[in-house]
């Protein structure tokens, strides 16, 4: 049995394997070090409620009432710097080390910036809770935004800064928005509710560079075009906080390798949520998934995995984005060929649902504005999915 | 108490709102009847639109659980409860007795 685990990163992964290492009957010495300053918070509405002012930073907080039998050892502000996988030995940029019996990598991700664009005043990503407040203070002044990037994050940042009043231009490199997640015909759907709702969506074309000395001027596009900006938002992904372990001994490209229960190649190392590049059951290959409902589910699993278990993790990926208005959600895990149907309401309506299906299988489902009947279409590819896993084992 | 419908028009896995001065969500949890204040104490969102999973319900636009027994929230971000409601099957229709705990404003 385990007498001490450090858990390395302070978000959503990492709280939620602490509770359930404690939910487990864990009650060993827990220390938690976190990058940020802030305690746990919540980065859905970032982009959503909190950019827009409706929701305030102590609405974020993840830690409530509940928590307080958690006795946490909680280091915040000081990011780790290096590990060694075989001592289980956690350096920290002060230099300070940590060493335990079990360790939880739960870093995270970050957002990818535009090259050279850094120090550029007007130009932000959106990550972080700092991250939002900056752009937050800066949307209230108003002006034209241009944002990089037609994916979930750029597209919900254009939603808020529309309702905000200020003039948005969205440009994406794909000739198609949301390619990635939701497969061109869908992308495409969801790319028309920008002009719904007055918002200029380029496409086919990327970024040459930015404008400006000090301050962001205009947004140059490949084709030639210059887009006047007062500011930039780049939405344009996310990469994994990996580097530090780069002398670990343990396999990062792409994320921190780990079986189906979470667990590195290093005995007591485990790692979860969007850092994590886990063997996925369903896609029968190594994933990293970057979704906050993964982030919340997955740490049960690791921490069993901590605690002696070797349980797969078989929950089914889920994530929401809200845009204009509407909720769009995608529940199951899509690729390039599935067979797309609208199965409830229409398109034209802005409301409906949509299955994706694969060899005849139902492999994913779409709610846009149809949240009622999204959930029984979830249900009903939670039982098909069972059924080929049954068929299968 | 108040009449909601017939057992038959509330499949194991679906859920049906009723308007009993505040909206209240009555679930058939694979069987088993439960009804709970329909308002998400997180945002504004019907929980009869969730996700149904065995006893917890996952509310449509941020993903909160609530554990449909209790009423506690199971997952964040909501932190309070939502009230929980009687709710039985009698001849084949199901009838809510609403509480009488006065709704808790969201913190």
């Amino acid at each position: 049995m385990i007498g001490s685990v450090t858990v390395v990163g302070a978000s959503l992964a990492g709280l939620s394997t602490v509770r359930a290492l404690r939910s487990h009957g864990y009650d060993g010495r827990i220390v938690v070090i976190g990058a940020e300053h802030h305690a746990p918070y919540d980065r859905p509405p970032l982009s959503k409620a909190f950019l827009a002012g409706t929701a305030s930073e102590s609405e974020l907080a993840l830690l409530g009432p509940d928590d307080d039998g958690l006795d946490v050892d909680w280091r915040l502000g000081v990011p780790a710097a290096g590990f060694d996988a075989a001592e289980r030995a956690v350096t920290l940029a002060d230099g300070s080390v940590v060493s335990s019996d079990g360790v939880v990598l739960a870093t995270g991700s970050r957002a990818r910036e535009l090259p050279g664009a850094r120090g550029l005043g007007g130009v932000y990503v959106l990550r972080t809770l700092d991250d939002a407040i900056a752009l937050k203070d800066d949307l209230a002044a108003g002006g034209r935004l241009v944002i990089v990037g037609g994916g979930f994050i750029g597209a919900e940042v254009a939603s808020t800064a529309r309702s905000l009043g200020l003039v948005v231009t969205v440009v994406e490199a794909m000739p198609t928005p949301l390619v990635g997640p939701l497969g061109a015909e869908m992308g495409a759907v969801c790319g028309a509710l920008h002009a719904d709702h007055g918002v200029h969506l380029l496409t086919g074309v990327g970024v040459a560079g930015l404008v400006g000395s000090d301050r962001v001027q205009a947004v140059d596009l490949l084709d030639g075009t210059r887009l006047p900006a007062d500011i930039v938002v780049v939405g344009i992904g996310a990469l994994p906080n990996v580097e530090w372990l780069a002398h670990s001994g343990l396999d990062i490209a792409g994320g921190v390798a780990t079986d189906a229960s979470c667990a590195t190649t290093a005995p007591g190392v485990v790692a979860v949520g969007d850092c994590a590049r886990a063997y996925d059951v369903h896609a029968r290959r190594p994933v990293r998934i970057e979704h906050w409902t993964h982030a919340l589910q997955q740490p049960a699993t690791a921490a069993a995995t901590l605690l002696g278990a070797s349980e797969p993790y078989t929950q089914l990926p889920y994530f929401w984005s809200e845009q204009y208005g509407l909720q769009v959600q995608l529940a199951g895990s899509r690729a390039e060929g599935d067979v797309v149907t609208v199965v409830h309401g229409s398109v034209e309506e802005r409301s409906f649902v949509a299955t994706y299906e694969r060899d005849g299988r139902l492999v994913a489902v779409l709610g846009v504005g149809a949240t009622g009947p999204f959930s029984r279409w979830r249900r009903s590819l939670r039982a098909a999915v069972a059924a080929d896993v049954a068929l299968a084992g | 108490m108040i009449r909601v419908c017939l057992l038959k028009d509330l499949p194991p896995g679906t859920a049906v709102r009723l308007d009993a001065g505040v909206p209240i969500a009555v679930f058939n949890a694979d069987g088993d009847l439960y009804a709970i204040d329909d308002t998400c104490t997180h945002q504004d969102a019907s929980l009869a639109d969730g996700y149904l999973e065995g006893c917890t319900v996952e509310c449509p636009l941020h993903a909160s659980t609530f554990d449909l027994r209790s009423g506690k929230p199971s997952g964040p971000p909501a932190k309070t409860a939502v009230r929980t409601h009687g709710a039985e099957v009698r001849d084949g229709v199901v009838w809510v007795l609403p509480s009488d705990v006065p709704v808790q404003a969201a913190p």
